[in-house]
Order: structure tokens, then C-alpha cells, then sequence
């Protein structure tokens, strides 16, 4: 079971002057409960990917397969799609419009015709899931900090309980510890359920501290697709294209110039203090 | 007085239903004081919901003070006759990038400010190519803003506060969506603003290693100010912060942790050059080379 592209193309509004070639013939397969992070400059195709990932938008060129079955084809179930691939969206408050936040977070659940117990249940799991404390479940979103929004609009999410989760920089303008709390919570439940992830983000480090797969998009074509360690150490071929390592592999550049007997190919903080414990020994 | 001064500020949000009665109320501000000097690279965290924006809102008078004073270069904002040179003295840059911008051409959006003061026309055109050269955008002048990317518009948007000539500018999570270069970009441009033009800069942000340069942080919980210090201050702190639902970079948490292990580094490290350096002091006194 997984997520093929075969060959997927997207322009956007071809034919006027503003034709855009968003991606360039994306090959990928996505095997089931695979933990992906999805890199790339601003502007290279990202959101896009992501967005043909549960049919909202359609290739140009190509085609995606989603358990062997082509999800563009006419007797396809595309509803059925939306709530197996559920997709967390980069601006939050686009995505939020029910009058208060429970209800928002019902919305998804309730759209799939499971019985009212069953919807709130899961809601209200949702919403502990990504630490939203109860004082605010009965205030409409709009009158939420830029954070809370954030967690309100993954939380709809999650209670749909989908097969593949995509989230689309999800912790932009969370603190570090809601950051830290939400990736933990979706890698715990990953173990639990065996769902597939995919993360889109902008943070170097929690690429790094998360995911088993990192693609890096690059003016709408993959530019790497392999391991964590494997890509960043291409640091350098990232920096070129806007991205970069984690902060702590460049400190072990540094430590190895300085003399210091240790690995640069190391991306998280515990990595890096055991090899100078052991450098220092 | 400093550029901007607040006097026990207190900001209440207060939800009413459709008759009009209070259904709730939510202190977002409280009991705040605050002291920002002409010059000041101010910085300011806290957890989701501390009242971070809040606060911010009231240095160009979004919002007005549910109890204190706020001040802006010695003028309180609460008097209408002051609203004009606050809102021209604090200019405000969002977290959003494409929902600042409205001009069809980055030139012309950068002018959108100054004509609305009524500045005459020479000078708008001199005042755009000055904020355009100082945030690095001045040959991207004639460019469409859908055509750049997030961290050249938020420059954008940067240049076109900075044409209004203000003395400071709150900047309010002006790197939550862009990448490591657009971010890297745009807080070269903040820090250049600081350092050649003496604009005061107050930092909202959530990204630790943004901070290590501002010369003051203000650490807020639950809309009061918990801790108050220059940066080495406050990160040598590093289980008060995460108890605040903050961090630490990646090499000051590095240094922490191998100080844990037994290690002799000091507190508050921010630099992997400081990092490297009380390494290597303790390698030479271990006895290699
Ligand atoms: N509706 C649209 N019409 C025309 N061009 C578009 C449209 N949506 C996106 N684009 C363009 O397609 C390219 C890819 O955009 P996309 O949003 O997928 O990038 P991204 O990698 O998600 O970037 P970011 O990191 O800024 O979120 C960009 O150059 C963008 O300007
Ligand atoms: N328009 C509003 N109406 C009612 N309450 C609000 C409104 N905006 C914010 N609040 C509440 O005020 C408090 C402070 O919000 P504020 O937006 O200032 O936080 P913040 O520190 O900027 O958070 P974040 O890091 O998430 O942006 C929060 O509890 C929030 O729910
Ligand atoms: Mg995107
Ligand atoms: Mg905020």
C-alpha cells in the first residue's frame, strides 16, 4: 500500500502570462507508515506537491496512485480520499471558519458520517492531542493567538484519524515547546497507528530530529531523496539552494577543524555530545 | 524617556454574545513595564498566547491600554492628536508576507506610505531607493512582489516601513514562514537598520538564535514579564526558559548539556566560535596539543 507519482507535472495557469511550471516531472513512491520531511526553498513546489497528495489539486501531467488505484480516474472516491489523506495546510487561518473551536474541529469528523458520540470523542481527543487547554474550546477561533489557531487547525485534522498525514510547515509560529510537543505527539502516534507523515517544514533541526526520509524540492524538481544524514551532507549544495544542515553539524565542522577527532555528519544534539565526550576521553 | 515606554499596562480582550453581554474576558496584558531606548535592538519571547502581539499592538496603537499609559517617543497613545506620529514613528511588519504587500510593482509599494503622509513626490522617489538599498532589494525595484520569494517580501515590506522614516519598528514574527535563507536574510536587514541607521528594532520571534543579537530580551508568560536580560543572561538560564515553554540554539542547548556531562563550559554560550573555543581550552589542559 502507499502513494505513487508517476511523472507528475503541475502549471499553474498555463497559456497566460502567468504560466508557471510549479513541478517538473516528480517521481516518488510512498510506502505506508514512512516519516518523510519535505524541504525545499520558498516558492519550490512544496505546497504544491502536497496539495496533489489528496486530489486538491490535479497534475497537468502524470499521474498519482493511491493504493493502486488512480485518483484521478472518474468512478474514483475523491471524498473518501480527502479523509484518508488528511492534510494540514500552511496558513491555519484559512482553514478555520466554524463559530467555535470545537465545532471547527468536528467539522472533519462529522463529514464522515460517524455518529455524533463518536465525532465529539475524537474532537476532544484531537484537541488535547496538541495541548489546547479547555478554557479556549468554546471560543471562536478567530479570537485565538497566531499559535493557538495553529493547534486548533491541526487538531481538525487528526480527529479524522487519516491514513496519511500531511503537515504543511506545522510549527511555524508555535513556541519551542508546543513545537516540540506536537512533532512528538505525531511521531508517537505514527508508532501507535503506523500511519504515513509527511512533513513540510523549514527547520533544518526538526527534520533532523524526526523524520526516516528527507526530500528536497528545488524549483519544482527533487533535487536529493535519501536518509537524514545522507542529505545534509550535501550541506553545502543546500546552502545554494536557500537551505541548510542543522546548526550543530556545522559546529562539528567547525570542532573538526579545530582538531577535534569527530564525525561532521552528525545532525542531532545528543549525536554531537556523545562524539566530544568520546573525542575528549 | 525611551522611544517607547509602557507604565503598568494592562490589556483586557472582552468577548461579548449577540445581546451585547460580557461572556468573557481574557487578561492578555498584565501589569506590564517597559523600557526601550532610542537605538535599542529590543527582543521578545514567550509561549503561545503570552501576549506577545498584544503587546506589540499597542506601540503603533492598534490597541489602546485597558489600564496604564503606553508611550511612544514621550507621546501617549491614548490622545487622538498623537496618532499620526505614532503610527509614522512605530512602523509594524507581520508574520505573513503576502498579505502586506499590495503594490503591483515592489517600487510602488514601497511608496504606498510615504504619499499617504502627503511627502511631495521627489522625495518619495528618494525615499524608496534609500529603504530599498538598505534591506538589499533596491535591484529588485521594478519587480512584480509575486515573483520574489517569502524573504525578499518580507524586505519588501521591511522597505516600505522603513520608507515612512519611523524610529522604530516592531517587527512580529517576520520569519515564521520562510526558509533558513529568507531568514537569515531578513535579520541581516534588521541588524544593518540597527547598526547604520540607529532604528530601534523590537523583535517578536520563536526562533532562539534570531535573538543573540539584540542587546535586551524580555521574556513574557501568561501576559507578564518573567525575565529580563541581555542574551547570555537569559539563555545561561536554560531550564528557567524551557519551563517557560522556551528553548535555547542548538549550541547553547550543545554547551548545556556537555556542562551536564561534567564538562567545564560556561554558562550561556551563543556562538559555536565561544563554543569551539572553551573546547579547545579544555582539550589543552587535558594535556593534547
Ligand atoms: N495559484 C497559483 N498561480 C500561479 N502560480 C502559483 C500559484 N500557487 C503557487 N504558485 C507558484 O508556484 C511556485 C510553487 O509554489 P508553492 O506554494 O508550491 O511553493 P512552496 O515550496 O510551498 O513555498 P513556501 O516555502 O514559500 O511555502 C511558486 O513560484 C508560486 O509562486
Ligand atoms: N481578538 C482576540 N479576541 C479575544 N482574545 C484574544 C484575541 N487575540 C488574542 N487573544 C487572546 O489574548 C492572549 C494573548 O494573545 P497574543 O496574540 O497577544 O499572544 P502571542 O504571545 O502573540 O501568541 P503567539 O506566539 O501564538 O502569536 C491569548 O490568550 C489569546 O487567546
Ligand atoms: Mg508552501
Ligand atoms: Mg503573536
Amino acid at each position: 500500500m502507499s502513494i505513487i507519482l508517476d511523472h507528475v507535472s503541475h502549471v499553474y495557469e498555463a497559456g497566460t502570462a502567468m504560466e508557471f511550471a510549479a513541478l517538473k516531472d516528480i517521481n516518488l513512491v510512498i510506502p505506508d507508515g514512512q516519516f518523510i520531511g519535505l524541504i525545499g526553498h520558498t516558492g519550490s513546489g512544496k505546497s504544491t506537491l502536497v496539495q496533489h497528495l489528496n486530489g486538491l489539486l490535479a497534475p497537468t501531467g502524470g499521474n498519482i496512485y493511491y493504493n493502486g488505484a488512480d485518483i484521478h480516474d472518474n468512478d474514483y472516491n475523491k471524498k473518501e480520499l480527502r479523509s484518508k489523506v488528511g492534510l494540514v495546510f500552511q496558513y491555519p487561518e484559512h482553514q478555520l471558519f466554524e463559530i467555535d473551536v470545537f465545532s471547527d474541529v468536528c467539522f472533519g469528523p462529522k463529514n464522515l458520517g460517524l455518529d455524533k458520540k463518536e465525532v465529539e470523542l475524537r474532537s476532544y481527543a484531537a484537541l488535547k492531542q496538541v495541548g489546547l487547554e479547555d478554557e479556549y474550546f468554546y471560543q471562536s477561533p478567530f479570537d485565538l493567538s497566531g499559535g493557538q489557531k495553529r493547534r486548533v487547525a491541526i487538531a481538525g485534522v487528526l480527529a479524522m484519524q487519516p491514513e496519511v498525514l500531511i503537515l504543511d510547515e506545522p510549527t511555524a509560529g508555535l513556541d519551542p515547546k508546543g513545537r516540540d510537543e506536537i512533532l512528538d505527539q505525531i511521531a508517537r502516534l505514527r508508532e501507535e497507528t503506523g500511519m504515513t507523515v509527511i512533513l513540510v517544514s523549514h527547520s533544518m533541526e526538526d527534520v533532523a530530529k524526526y523524520v526516516d526520509r528527507i526530500i528536497v524540492m528545488n524549483k519544482g524538481q527533487v533535487m536529493f531523496d535519501n536518509e537524514p544524514r545522507e542529505v545534509f551532507r550535501h550541506y553545502r549544495e543546500l546552502e545554494e539552494v536557500g537551505l541548510a544542515a542543522p546548526q550543530v553539524t556545522y559546529i562539528m565542522q567547525e570542532l573538526k577543524k579545530s582538531g577535534f577527532d569527530v564525525d561532521t555528519d552528525i545532525i542531532t544534539i545528543e549525536e554531537a555530545r556523545r562524539a566530544i565526550l568520546d573525542a575528549l576521553k | 524617556m525611551g522611544i517607547v515606554e509602557t507604565k503598568n499596562l494592562v490589556f483586557e480582550y472582552i468577548r461579548r454574545d449577540e445581546e451585547g453581554n460580557v461572556e468573557g474576558i481574557t487578561r492578555a496584558v498584565d501589569d506590564v513595564n517597559l523600557s526601550v531606548g532610542q537605538g535599542d535592538f529590543i527582543a521578545i519571547l514567550g509561549h503561545n498566547g503570552s501576549g506577545k502581539s498584544t503587546l506589540a499592538k499597542h506601540i503603533n496603537a492598534i490597541h489602546y491600554p485597558t489600564e496604564g499609559t503606553v508611550w511612544v517617543d514621550g507621546k501617549d497613545t491614548c490622545e487622538d492628536a498623537n496618532l499620526w506620529d505614532i503610527r509614522q514613528e512605530a512602523g509594524m511588519v507581520f508574520q505573513n508576507p503576502d498579505n502586506q504587500i499590495i503594490g503591483q510593482v515592489v517600487e510602488e509599494d514601497v511608496g504606498f506610505g510615504p504619499e499617504n503622509l502627503g511627502v511631495p513626490t521627489q522625495e518619495i522617489w528618494q525615499r524608496v531607493e534609500e529603504s530599498l538599498k538598505a534591506v538589499g532589494m533596491y535591484e529588485f525595484r521594478k519587480y512584480s512582489p509575486n515573483k520574489l520569494s517569502g524573504g525578499q517580501k518580507q524586505r519588501v515590506s521591511i522597505a516600505g516601513v522603513i520608507a515612512m522614516h519611523p524610529k522604530c519598528i516592531v517587527l512580529d514574527e517576520p520569519t515564521a514562514m520562510l526558509d533558513p535563507n529568507g531568514r537569515r536574510e531578513v535579520i541581516r536587514a534588521v541588524r544593518a537598520l540597527n547598526d547604520v541607521e540607529e532604528i530601534t528594532i523590537i523583535l517578536i520571534t520563536h526562533y532562539m538564535e534570531e535573538i543573540i543579537y539584540a542587546n535586551k530580551v524580555f521574556v513574557m508568560d501568561k501576559g507578564k514579564i518573567a525575565m529580563e536580560g541581555s542574551p547570555k543572561e537569559i539563555f545561561s538560564q536554560v531550564e528557567k526558559l524551557k519551563s517557560l515553554r522556551l528553548d535555547v540554539p542548538q549550541v547553547t542547548l550543545l554547551a548545556h548539556e556537555l556542562r551536564e556531562s561534567g564538562l567545564a563550559i560556561p554558562a550561556g554560550i551563543l556562538t559555536c566560535e565561544e563554543l569551539v573555543a572553551s573546547l579547545s581550552a579544555i582539550r589543552r589542559r587535558r594535556g593534547w596539543g
